[in-house]
């Protein structure tokens, strides 16, 4: 018996099944990729720990009042020149660290009255409870930006390229120890201590 | 004008032949590069402050993440609201919603595991450190503070 050929199959509304998938999945998922300021929070004291007692030069307090207004060291400042001056405060390198070493890397101006060594300067957030949310954040980045700042300008004249670069290529290239090391090095020399006090009532 | 009618007669039909090929082309796409959205916000969206020291976070199954805003339904109650999985919660459901999201993981992932807050700018600064001190009596103490990049001056 001569088999009857079998009519090809209309395949026009392959795209509308594939149209329809398509809208499915643009409305059930995000594209947003989350970032933030990465925080290390403190770990929790054991009972009956005793604060250690700071210089007052040692510390570089900032405090955040109700009305999004910025008291630094006891002067008010403009968010623009939070950054410098906590740069300047970090960088002073007047004393010497826990064992003594001088810093030798500091660029400051070695003032006797501000902070004696990176390793040994403390910067303080102290914020209201009603502060709004915005300006701790901008405080929280311009810090940040402050240290990123200092490890950049580091690494820069040690390896002749920025801390930020260097991050970026240990990305590419993860097993890289030599890199690990440059990039521990530059971290222990410019340590971020930043400690957010309780909020006031 | 003999030539313009030859023309005419003979106008072959576009193939759509290669357009399922196209369009299922962009779906593998969208597949690939987005992620589902797992819970329905319940307070409105918060804006995000700006910020422009930003980092990635790298893993997302290893991210928690708690939202602070207003609630959507006025019936809520003003103020800020937190928000953890699909309902609004307090200060004090902030441990549980951590312990459940490390039962989900193995014991030695559970260091790396990241709290992402997600405040609206016009939050206030206690209702985070309220969930800060939660976050450290557990020992979650990895938290990114969620934020945009751009210019800092958006914030005020």
């Amino acid at each position: 018996m001569a088999r009857r050929e079998t009519p090809e199959i209309n395949a026009g509304s392959m795209a509308d099944i594939a149209f329809l998938l398509l809208i499915f999945f643009l409305v059930t998922t995000t594209m947003d990729v989350d970032s933030g300021i990465a925080r290390k929070l403190p770990e929790k004291p054991p009972p009956g720990y005793k604060p250690p007692i700071l210089k007052e030069k040692n510390v570089f307090e900032v405090n955040i009042n109700r009305n999004n207004q910025f008291l630094v060291e006891g002067e008010y400042l403009n968010i623009d020149q939070i950054k410098e001056t906590a740069k300047k405060f970090i960088n002073n390198g007047g004393g010497t660290d826990e064992e003594g070493n001088e810093c030798t890397w500091c660029t400051g101006e070695k003032d006797p009255r501000s902070s004696d060594h990176p390793s040994k300067a403390i910067i303080s957030i102290q914020s209201d409870r009603a502060t709004n949310y915005g300006p701790f954040i901008a405080v929280q980045n311009e810090l940040e930006a402050a240290y990123t700042e200092l490890r950049d300008e580091l690494g820069l004249k040690l390896y002749g390229k920025t801390y930020t670069a260097l991050v970026k290529d240990l990305l590419n290239d993860k097993k890289n120890e030599d890199l690990k090391k440059k990039i521990e090095d530059i971290k222990n020399k410019y340590p971020q201590i930043i400690s957010e006090a309780e909020p006031t009532q | 004008m003999s030539k313009f009618r030859k023309n005419k007669k003979g106008l072959p039909a576009i193939s759509t032949a290669s357009l399922p090929d196209i369009v299922f082309m962009l779906l593998f796409f969208f597949m690939v590069s987005t992620t589902m959205r797992e819970t329905d916000l319940l307070i409105k969206k918060p804006s995000l402050p700006t910020a422009n020291e930003v980092k990635k976070l790298e893993q997302k199954s290893l991210v928690s993440t708690i939202y602070i805003g207003k609630a959507k339904d006025s019936k809520q109650g003003a103020g800020d609201k937190i928000q953890l999985n699909d309902k609004l919660s307090t200060v004090k459901d902030v441990r549980a919603f951590i312990y459940s999201e490390r039962a989900k993981h193995n014991e030695d992932e559970v260091p790396y595991m990241t709290v992402s807050i997600k405040a609206d700018i016009n939050s206030y600064v206690g209702t985070v450190t309220d969930i800060k001190v939660e976050l450290r009596e557990i020992n979650a103490l990895k938290v990114s503070y969620s934020s945009k990049k751009g210019n800092i001056k958006d914030n005020f």
